[in-house]
């Protein structure tokens, strides 16, 4: 099957059935090892068992970016090339996004009270994720209140460039400011900051998540193009009830 | 596995994260039944899309 093929929506459907019960298989087989791994790393020297919470926090952070990543060429897809698809792709990867994001606040605000002393602190690294959050939520408050679900996607595709602004500003928010947030300590010139025991799990865990997102989203798309089938046949059943 | 003193914040951290995937996982497996019984609702009823040829009621 070439690549342009997957542009037509039947044969992106024969596509993911095909693909989703490998992907879904690979995804489990990967959190029963990256999840053993995690367990039975070391403690940190300086936060003790706490930083367990970062195999989880770290992948929903870095998941919370891609999605909005994704969401941003599917815009561009949507806005450009107009092509159903994208705005498919857009529409579903919305509300992973969000959950990975909500992981990421919620699991960051439960290792931040035993290692800063505080649940939450207003510094550029959480502000700039909350307003992601808040974001993912405008976008699904357009696809999902449109009357014309035309211009809700087009709305959102709008709203999702808007916000790819926010992007680069969470990533350089620990550089650009003096933030409660550590600096990046995996991703960064001179190699990782992490000694290996952790880093390796930490790894795993988010090749796990990232399947796991993947896996989601094709299966939300297959959703989605079954619902706008449903949707434009009702459309032609009321206009041969009217005729 | 000893998780020390603050047992309580990694055990609600991955209990909340595994309630939202599960909640995910949960939202697209519903979401997929109930989609593919409305599309065989109407199949029955007869009703097809333009794009889909009349001969595969």
């Amino acid at each position: 099957m070439a690549v342009i093929d997957l542009a037509n929506p039947t044969r992106f459907l024969t596509l993911v059935n095909r693909v989703l019960p490998w992907l879904a298989a690979l995804t489990i087989v990967l959190f029963a090892f990256g999840l053993t791994r995690a367990m039975s790393a070391p403690d940190d020297y300086q936060q003790g068992a706490t930083v367990k919470i970062m195999f989880l926090h770290v992948p929903a952070a870095w998941l919370s970016m891609m999605g909005w990543g994704l969401m941003s060429v599917a815009a561009l897809g949507t806005l450009v090339w107009r092509h159903p698809l994208a705005d498919v792709a857009g529409k579903a990867a919305a509300p992973i996004g969000a959950a990975f994001t909500f992981i990421c606040l919620v699991t960051g605000s439960l290792w931040g009270r035993p290692t800063w002393g505080t649940y939450w602190v207003w510094d550029a690294r959480l502000t700039s994720v909350l307003v992601l959050f808040l974001l993912y939520l405008g976008v699904l408050a357009l696809y999902w209140t449109a009357e014309d679900p035309g211009r809700g996607s087009r709305a959102a595709a709008v709203l999702t460039l808007v916000g790819a602004v926010n992007i680069p500003i969470i990533k350089f928010s620990v550089d650009w400011w003096n933030t409660l947030h550590q600096p990046a300590s995996i991703l960064r010139m001179g190699g990782s900051a992490i000694d290996p025991s952790i880093l390796w799990p930490l790894l795993i865990m988010a090749v796990a998540f990232t399947l796991l997102f993947f896996a989601l989203h094709l299966a939300a798309m297959r959703n989605e193009i079954l619902r706008r089938r449903v949707r434009s046949m009702r459309i032609i059943q009321a206009q041969e009830v009217r005729a | 596995m000893n998780l020390g003193p603050h047992a309580d914040f990694i055990v609600a951290a991955y209990a909340v994260t595994v309630f939202v995937v599960a909640a995910m996982v949960a939202w697209v497996v519903l979401d997929y039944s109930a989609q593919r019984r409305i599309l065989g609702d109407l199949e029955e009823r007869g009703v097809t899309r333009r794009s889909q040829p009349k001969d595969s009621r």
